[in-house]
């Protein structure tokens, strides 16, 4: 589409040209050295062209988790964020012509801290690791010590981010173990590396062997003073108590497994709850049910002192653009699941990951799971084949085997993490064990 | 006046009864030791045809780019085309596990390739990283590399400028990755002060950060002076994208000689805001960077794309996996549909658009520094405030009543009642024409009509000092409150 010649006109210039005039002639270019543009037709069959060339879930039976995982999406939750006026609308700055978001958002909130019964909870970060990074200064803002406690047990990537996170304050990242036969943390090792240096303790339920850790609910009672986090995936909290009501101080986690695709790792959401105690010290955005100038109910957004675009270097965090549209889903998803539902679809999970381990150690050359707690939708099996290449003759028979355990631990190098959810059906089971069978031999 | 808001008395959707009838049960038994069994969940048990019912009524009660002109200054709320749409919502994308063998992640790896070397040639950068979620999160990874960089070169830094004119995440970020914040003022041109700048430059500088043009809408045009004062301090110079619409195919951040740059895909190429995200906010850098760049790297060999992950120097992950992959497909969508000689012609209107609404609406406000903007400009209500009471918020509020999204107010801090205004290169002149006459009108209007205002939208003016007060941030809040009758 050519320029308006009517503003240029009315602007008394001839092109559009000398709007830049302010820009310099030694720093100017001739253009951008790209090819010329494409037709929707054409971009539309390019990029899809692009795209076939990814294996989906839906091809290939997917025992793939992690952290994400491949679960049922009711279609009515995209029909829900696919509604432009979410869809296209920038942060609720202006509350009164964007209560749908704020409302939204409040409810993402509530349903969100219902799940994990904490108070409060942010209108979300941008996924689990960084949500962990988040966690970590804010236990250092909470008790201004400088060593913060993690599982071993925990995946190579949130290491990665989180040592990046607290690089800022510089805190002392410590880890301590978990026990070898039940893969739970290891309790006596806590208490060794409690020092008097600590600002927070790490947990995850389910950890990252898949285990519901039954040591969380004892660490507030041994260590009152300490911020205890605690990492979740919030599918498992339809079963599985609540961190809330074991003295959580913090919970994080991703939200993926509520609704969302998968998307090849992203855009993901961050949960971050906290106490109300500790509100002021809590990262990213807050929603607040209000009132307006004639008493009606209303929504806006609030505590923003803590906020960059206020406070800037004193800020609680950077955080401005964050995963509002995914945190609506996540209430469209759980609205229409409900309790009832969500519980259900743990159960299946958890049904289905039980059958495919046992039927797994039935097998000749796989020791699954290779730890006997007690497990949500995932464990470890040790292979004699190397994960990798077992992966690689998985996928020869169209399936997407389980997640390398090596890059998280280098000592489990012949261990991997396989995954059910409510998406695996019995056929898929049966053709996973004919495969591994056919694989080993 | 035409606009109205759609108004619903919308319960909370906990208020909500109904019957759930949601398709998988299941009757299996409970497996989950008894020391960690979960009593109580009270979700709401909904109907899908309620839950849809009540999001699509929310949904009237917002306001997005499709509904009309969102003049957010700085934050570049384009039309989002909906091919972009259709293309992040196939399976193909949506249906992906990202740890999946290489072999059947060859779509998404050669996608985040191609992309990545788009938007070198957009930048005059040498190697790009898509793995930050947000522009903020970019600055933060541009900080991280900053340390990775003077660290590798055993230098001592922990200061980093910012311009009292920058956006609220450069100091945020810059902070969050431990640096001390030096604030450099504007000078009486409402650019970047040299003199102050060479002043706070010192060897303790690990970096400057620059938007470019500023958040004024000014060109730094003494940008080739400041690059070098910078370089020769051993400090890295840092280029904030917010404002990268503004000078596509004009100029390039290389060019103008920064270090690293952030780009936003939910600005600059057309990815729909979402109420707040998702966004994704690439970092762009010079080759002498690139190996401190996030892992893992996208690599091509024998025509087949891998992912790279032993790279000694690198800072690491900034977070899980590769970036926000379904955002990066729109934004690659958005490129190819462009082409270089597109985007050119995008910065072109998107600065004309600026100065044509500028120069219907400055007489009436007043707009301190230079005439030329770019893609966006700041007027202030200062004298409207003085003489009639009338406010920057006012206006704002009086503007909604129009059925026009506001700019955004009180930034920059050095403009008084200061009203920033982005109208970006896909609204018409009669769009721009109508803003601008409700900009006039709102300015000879009624002074108490608009105090009072907004009318026309789904609540009246909201109660900001209560929420704050109350603190009810969740249902079990405001049901404990409501329990202890204290609501």
């Amino acid at each position: 589409m050519p320029l308006d010649r009517r503003m240029l006109e009315e602007l008394g210039i001839e092109n559009v040209e000398e709007l830049f005039s302010d820009i310099p002639e030694k720093i100017r270019i001739e253009g951008i050295p790209l090819p010329q543009g494409k037709s929707e037709m054409e971009v539309i069959r390019t990029v899809q062209d692009m795209l076939s060339k990814n294996l989906t879930a839906e091809q290939a039976p997917c025992f793939l988790g992690g952290g994400i995982y491949h679960h049922f999406i009711p279609s009515a939750v995209s029909t829900i964020t696919s509604r432009s006026e979410f869809l296209t609308s920038y942060t609720p700055y202006q509350a009164e012509i964007s209560q749908g978001m704020l409302q939204s958002m409040f409810e993402y909130q509530s349903m969100i801290s219902e799940l994990t019964a904490m108070d409060v909870v942010n209108s979300s970060n941008y996924d689990w690791s960084t949500a962990l990074g988040e966690a970590a200064t804010m236990c250092h803002r909470i008790l201004p010590k400088k060593t913060f406690l993690v599982p071993e047990a925990m995946s190579w990537e949130k290491r990665s981010v989180l040592r990046n996170y607290v690089s800022g304050p510089e805190l002392n990242i410590v880890e301590y173990s978990y026990d070898p036969y039940t893969g739970e943390a290891d309790l006596e090792d806590i208490r060794q590396k409690m020092t008097q240096d600590v600002c927070g303790l790490y947990i995850e339920v389910p950890n990252l062997f898949g285990i519901i850790d039954s040591r969380a609910p004892l660490l507030k009672k041994e260590f009152p003073e300490v911020p205890l986090v605690v990492g979740v995936n919030p599918l498992s909290l339809a079963l599985v108590r609540p961190p809330g009501e074991y003295g959580a101080d913090i919970v994080i986690g991703e939200g993926q497994s509520l609704g969302l695709p998968m998307n090849v790792g992203g855009p993901l959401l961050g949960l971050f709850a906290c106490t109300l105690e500790h509100v002021r010290k809590m990262p990213g955005r807050l929603i607040g049910l209000t009132k307006d100038n004639t008493g009606r109910r209303a929504f806006c957004m609030t505590l923003q002192t803590r906020e960059q675009h206020i406070r800037r270097s004193k800020a609680t965090s950077n955080i401005c653009t964050n995963e509002a549209l995914l945190a609506i889903a996540v209430s469209a998803y759980l609205g229409m699941v409900g309790s009832k539902g969500l519980r259900a679809l743990a159960r299946i999970n958890m049904r289905n990951a039980r059958s495919l381990m046992q039927r797994i150690d039935e097998l000749d050359g796989f020791t699954s799971p290779f730890f006997n707690g007690a497990h949500f939708n995932e464990f470890v099996v040790k292979t004699t084949v190397r994960p990798e290449k077992l992966n690689k003759l998985l996928l020869r028979h169209g399936i997407i085997g389980g997640m390398p355990m090596h890059r998280h631990l280098p000592r489990l190098n012949d261990h991997m993490l396989l995954t059910t959810t409510e998406m695996n059906s019995a056929e898929d089971i049966d053709r996973l064990i004919v495969a591994l069978k056919e694989v080993v031999q | 006046m035409s606009y109205r808001q759609a108004r619903y008395d919308e319960p909370l959707i906990f208020e909500l009864l109904g019957e759930n009838d949601f398709c998988l049960m299941s009757e299996d038994e409970e497996n989950v030791p008894e020391s960690m069994r979960r009593e109580t969940l009270c979700l709401p048990d909904l109907p899908e045809r309620e839950v849809v019912r009540h999001y699509v009524n929310l949904s009237q009660m917002n306001f997005g780019v499709d509904n009309g002109i969102y003049p957010l200054g700085s934050c570049t709320m384009k039309y989002n085309p909906k091919y972009a749409d259709l293309l992040s919502s196939l399976p193909t994308v949506t249906s992906v596990h990202p740890c999946q063998d290489e072999d059947s992640l060859q779509g998404a790896l050669h996608l985040m390739f191609e992309l990545e070397k788009c938007l070198c040639a957009i930048s005059g950068m040498d190697a790009v990283t898509l793995q930050p979620a947000a522009g903020a999160h970019g600055e933060f990874t541009g900080m991280l590399l900053t340390k990775a960089y003077h660290s590798a070169n055993n230098q001592q830094r922990d200061e980093v400028i910012v311009p009292d004119s920058a956006h609220g995440t450069n100091p945020a970020s810059a902070a969050m990755a431990g640096y001390t914040v030096v604030e450099v003022p504007s000078g009486p041109d409402g650019c970047v002060d040299l003199e102050a700048l060479k002043a706070s430059l010192s060897e303790r500088t690990a970096a400057v950060m620059v938007t470019n043009p500023n958040t004024l809408g000014l060109f730094e045009k003494d940008i080739g002076t400041l690059a070098e004062m910078v370089h020769e301090a051993g400090a890295l110079l840092y280029y904030d994208g917010a404002n990268l619409n503004a000078i596509m195919g004009m100029t390039t951040p290389g060019i103008m000689d920064f270090d690293i740059v952030h780009f936003n895909l939910h600005k600059t190429f057309a990815t729909p805001h979402g109420g707040g995200g998702p966004g994704a906010g690439p970092v762009g850098v010079r080759k002498f960077l690139e190996p401190f760049l996030p892992v893992p790297r996208i690599v091509s060999a024998e025509g087949k794309y891998a992912l790279e992950f032993d790279r000694i120097d690198s800072i690491g992950k900034v977070r899980s996996l590769y970036g926000n992959f379904a955002v990066l497909v729109r934004a690659y969508a958005y490129i190819l549909a462009k082409g270089g000689d597109g985007l050119k012609e995008v910065s072109q209107k998107a600065v004309l658009n600026s100065n044509y609404l500028k120069s219907r609406v400055v007489g009436t406000y007043e707009m301190p520094f230079a005439e030329l903007r770019k893609h966006e400009f700041v007027i202030s209500a200062r004298r409207l405030a003085k003489e009639k009471g009338i406010h920057a918020s006012d206006i704002a509020k009086a503007l909604l009543d129009r059925g026009f999204m506001t700019p955004t107010i009180y930034f920059p801090s050095l403009v008084e009642e200061a009203l920033m205004i982005e109208p970006t290169e896909t609204e018409s002149k009669e769009t721009l024409d109508k803003y601008a006459q409700a900009l006039l009108d709102i300015a000879n209007g009624d002074p108490e009509d608009i105090k009072s205002a907004p009318h026309n939208t789904a609540v009246g003016r909201v109660d900001e000092v209560y929420a704050a007060k109350e603190l009810i941030l969740s249902w079990r809040i405001y049901q404990r409150k409501q329990g202890r009758g204290t609501l």
